[in-house]
């Protein structure tokens, strides 16, 4: 009846995972009573759980993933928290099981189920209006992208209180995650947690990719696209033709784990390795699908904080473009002790180090825009000059490391942590983070507050560098990653300062919640009445904050990079039109929300062997997709007078007499 | 509030760095303890020193355009349309590309250099090592003395080693830091590594890739002694009344951690490439029969993957 799922399953007897679980479970109850006490769920599920409208479905998004954060945040606390314990004789506080759960959870949660959903939430709220549409080219498919992924991070949220998660690492390396070696359900709430949300993603690359090539603006040739919309259309191939292979890797892992095949197996024919690669061959073009959003947003910060156009457009672009093109041909490097040939390993470090040409080249771009501008030091601004001071950092630990004979000491050490680490946190998370204090007004029409974000910057950036330098140090003291203790004395110090550095960026994750909560209490004096609150450039900035449900009463025309820029001069921004048109736009759907719950009680019935429930809830699915395809009526539509009673009620800045 | 930040962010900088040094004989990758180590080390030291060339300008860039072209600075020179200089940006893809291209050149060699498969003596003057990593432990054979061991590894200072490398379980990465170079034990795959001790020390090996709950403990000591110490160790294994068949083997690959270093002065002949056939669909299961794919072959075909021929 239940599968593999009994009692025995709920971790009653450790303290630690029931506190975790008490813990969430009393958040979400509070939730819950609290919008029940407010009377809000019809609000609820008419404005925001059916909404098709993509900036609401960013906002959801980035709740995901700030909730994620706090989740995978977490686990790094405890990491480093035991790690500065465990020396010698001394266990610690979480037992060698609980710690690699901590770990794998870690990396899945920070990389799918933060930094995607991060992504895919400010590719929402921006890029339809950045290019001047009304929304994305599949409304409901956008939807369905997200409860997907909401789906898959609820897996991994439920899998602290039944059952267990992976110990078998982010990247769940064959054979460790086969049946042999991982016979409990662990692996399995990552493998389907992973594919259920990567589903999601690749939906949402797919939708990305058509409305960037499809429903821009009359005017904006490819290479009038602001930058962010760019590095989007780049990420969003790379999603497409890198996901896939994720895909299909779980997939035959599931089949080695459910129906006895061999792929990855050591026996009768399997081959681990090949997991390895085609894992990668994912897995490194998902760094770059992180990363290059996030160059755009600093290209989209840089040159508004600076009051001057971007330097050096056409590089920029290029440099993004050869970037996406490199991503596919470096995978090998994650594995160059694996005992290829010299000549392998050569191919795969020199592509590697090429890489770092464009790269280097976005860095001057960004550099020689704030040369000869107006530079203010905004919050976004802040964690432009921190990433760019940092970044390179990590660009020289990595261009060191692709150098394969000096990876073969360095391979799965700390300085491989601290060196990713220093990529991916400067290099994603500070973009997403100055992203979302650039777009914050526009998503909800009042301005973050500005001193928590600047205490919020310092805090992560002081943190991150007492967090990480030590880890470069300790992969010189030759310490591996992933250790639940350790004999060697001399590692105890710098793991020491690594935790005071987790808890310094754990302030600044304090100050991150302090400064939404000021702000919303402050909303009215920091509301944004202009759309306009930075003196933006692009055509997001054009629009009402928060914008009308239709973004563009009149689709813009565009003449420059700097679209709005280019109006603002001409003098025809807030330009009245002489009437109105009735505008056409998507009606709700509940479907897209019920395809995401019945997803997910699939999933947690697949991995409890719950067979039952796993056909109903399957066919389920293809019901509900069914239903959705057969309904009509899908359509609303917002007559031409209240298209003008919107647009009258919008404030309309006076322009100066010479802008700009 | 900028400067005082800016060099709060200094003095923390300076205690990481004093962190680092204050354990300078623990840094075990730049005190190495033999030729490849060595090797490995400069060639960290002159990539690090070639890439300081851009990363140094670029920090202080970063630091001081926004300071200089600040908003309050009126003095500065504002030019809000210039976006495109031609010779700039020449210089900008110029700089790393030469850069790169002297790193790869640097790279090409040195890999070639420094293959962990290249033998760094000829056959008969090296001393060969075969080593099986099971669940959390390490089994090393020594063909030519017939003798094997767990978790402790001990060679003559100045010997060229050459291990043919194995694992009876998940993957791991047999790594001994002051010596250099690590290479993964995949199961069914030989993979080869070369290394050499030019001082005599007891140094760490360890694994380097997380092979589930007893990793942490996959330590053991790898001693570089003199020939007479060698000889002596040699004489202690002999002594020993065990034999390592395929039956005990068995036993010892049972998941689980081994107390302290254990002997065996027998092995079964051809247990090496036995443990490697075992995965071989074409190989009778557990059988002592030589593999029929344990091939020496070049090099250029003995990888990881393409080891596990059929």
């Amino acid at each position: 009846m239940f599968g593999k799922l009994t009692l025995a399953a709920v971790p009653y007897h450790d303290p630690i995972v029931m506190g975790a679980v008490v813990g969430s479970l009393l958040g979400a109850l509070a939730v819950l009573g609290l919008i029940t006490y407010l009377k809000k769920w019809p609000y609820l599920w008419c404005e925001w759980l059916t909404s098709v409208d993509h900036k609401k479905i960013g906002i959801m998004y980035i709740i995901l993933s700030l909730i994620m954060l706090l989740r995978g945040f977490s686990d790094a606390i405890m990491m480093r928290a035991q790690q500065a314990m465990a020396v010698g004789a001394s266990p610690g506080f979480l037992p060698p099981d609980h710690f690699n759960q901590v770990f794998s959870a870690h990396g899945t949660i920070m990389i799918l189920f933060m930094a995607m959903p991060f992504l895919s939430g400010l590719m929402n709220i921006v890029i339809p209006q950045q290019i001047g549409a009304r929304d994305v080219a599949f409304p409901f498919l956008n939807a369905v992208s997200l409860w997907l992924s909401v789906a898959g991070a609820l897996l991994v949220m439920v899998s602290l209180g039944v059952g267990e998660f992976s110990k078998a690492g982010w990247s769940g390396y064959t054979p460790l995650t086969e049946l042999a070696y991982s016979p409990d359900t662990g692996v399995d709430y990552w493998l389907w947690s992973v594919q259920i949300s990567g589903v999601g993603t690749l939906l949402t690359g797919i939708n990305f990719l058509v409305t960037i090539i499809k429903m821009r603006a009359p005017g904006m040739t490819l290479m009038r696209m602001p930058l962010f919309t760019w590095t989007a259309l780049l990420t969003n191939i790379l999603i497409i033709f890198a996901f896939p292979m994720l895909t299909a890797a779980l997939l035959m892992l599931s089949l080695d784990r459910y129906l006895g095949m061999h792929f990855f197996t050591n026996d009768l024919g399997g081959n681990t390795m090949m997991y390895i690669n085609l894992f990668w061959t994912w897995g490194h073009p998902e760094v770059y699908i992180v990363i290059l959003p996030a160059f755009g947003i600093y290209s989209e910060v840089v040159a508004t904080f600076s009051r001057k156009r971007i330097f050096g457009y056409t590089s920029l672009v290029y440099a993004t473009a050869v970037i996406m093109f490199l991503s596919f041909a470096v995978w090998a490097h994650h594995f160059f002790t694996m005992g290829t040939s010299a000549n392998v390993n050569i191919f795969f470090g020199i592509s590697t180090m090429v890489i770092a040409i464009p790269t280097g080249v976005k860095v001057f771009n960004w550099l020689f825009t704030m040369y000869k501008g107006r530079v203010r030091l905004t919050t976004p601004m802040l964690w432009t000059i921190g990433f760019l001071t940092t970044f390179v950092l990590g660009g020289l630990t990595g261009v060191l490391m692709s150098i394969p004979p000096a990876d073969y000491v360095l391979h799965n050490s700390l300085f491989l942590i601290a060196h990713f680490h220093n990529m991916l946190i400067p290099g994603t998370l500070f973009g997403f983070l100055a992203g979302f204090a650039y777009w914050f007004p526009k998503a909800t029409g009042f301005k973050l507050d500005e001193t928590w974000g600047k205490r919020s910057f310092w805090c992560w950036l002081i943190g991150f560098y007492l967090s990480f330098v030590p880890l470069y140090v300790l992969g010189f003291m030759g310490m591996p990653r992933r250790m639940q203790h350790y004999d060697n004395p001399a590692w105890q110090l710098p793991l020491i300062v690594a935790a005071v550095g987790t808890l310094i960026i754990a302030a600044g994750i304090g100050c991150m919640l302090m400064q939404l909560f000021v702000s919303f209490m402050n909303r009215k004096a920091n509301a944004d009445t202009t759309g306009d609150p930075w003196d933006g450039r692009t055509l997001e900035w054009a629009t009402a904050s928060p914008p009308a449900v239709y973004n563009f009463a009149v689709i813009p025309e565009v003449h420059d990079i700097d679209a709005f820029w280019d109006m603002k001069e001409r003098g025809l921004a807030y330009a009245r039109p002489e009437r109105y048109e009735d505008i056409v736009m998507p009606k709700n759907s509940w479907h897209g929300f019920v395809l995401g719950v019945v997803a997910f009680v699939f999933g947690f019935a697949v991995i409890w062997h719950i067979w039952w429930l796993a056909g109903a809830t399957f066919v389920g699915m293809i019901a509900v997709v069914t239903a959705r395809g057969c309904a009509d009526d899908l359509f609303m539509v917002i007559p031409a007078e209240e298209v003008a009673r919107i647009e009258d009620a919008r404030v309309r800045p006076a322009l100066p007499g010479s802008a700009g | 509030m900028k400067r005082n930040t800016a060099s709060a962010f200094a003095a923390v900088l300076g205690l990481c760095a004093l962190a680092a040094l204050s354990g300078c004989s623990e840094l075990a990758l730049l005190d190495p303890k033999g030729p490849i180590g060595e090797a490995e080390r400069r060639l960290i030291f002159i990539a690090f020193g070639l890439m300081l060339i851009v990363v140094i300008p670029v920090i202080v860039m970063a630091v001081w355009f926004p300071h200089k072209y600040r908003e309050s600075n009126t003095e500065a020179e504002y030019a809000p349309k210039w976006s495109h200089s031609g010779k700039i940006e020449l210089v900008m893809w110029l700089i790393p590309l030469v850069i790169v291209i002297l790193l790869s050149t640097l790279l090409w060699i040195e890999t070639h250099r420094l293959d962990p498969y290249k033998p760094l003596a000829g056959p008969d003057k090296q001393l060969p090592v075969e080593v099986v990593s099971l669940d959390w432990k390490w089994l090393f054979i020594y063909p030519q003395q017939g003798v094997a061991v767990v978790n402790e590894l001990v060679f003559p200072v100045g010997m060229p080693l050459a291990f043919d490398i194995t694992s009876d379980t998940v993957m791991t990465s047999f790594f001994i830091p002051r010596l250099g170079s690590q290479i993964y034990a995949m199961g069914g795959m030989r993979t080869k590594l070369h290394l050499l001790a030019d001082t005599e020390g007891e140094y760490v090996g360890q694994n380097q890739q997380f092979s589930g709950a007893g990793y942490p403990d996959m330590f053991f000591p790898a001693r570089a002694v003199s020939q007479a110490g060698f000889d002596a160790w040699l004489q202690k294994v002999k002594a020993s009344p065990e034999t390592l068949d395929m039956a005990r083997f068995d036993e010892l690959r049972k998941p689980g951690l081994a107390a302290g270093p254990v002997y065996f002065s027998k092995i079964a002949p051809g247990l090496f490439e036995a443990i490697l056939g075992k995965y071989d669909p074409m190989t009778k299961q557990g059988s002592l029969q030589p593999a029929s794919h344990g091939g020496h072959g070049g090099h250029g075909g003995q990888t990881g993957s393409q080891g596990h021929g059929q």
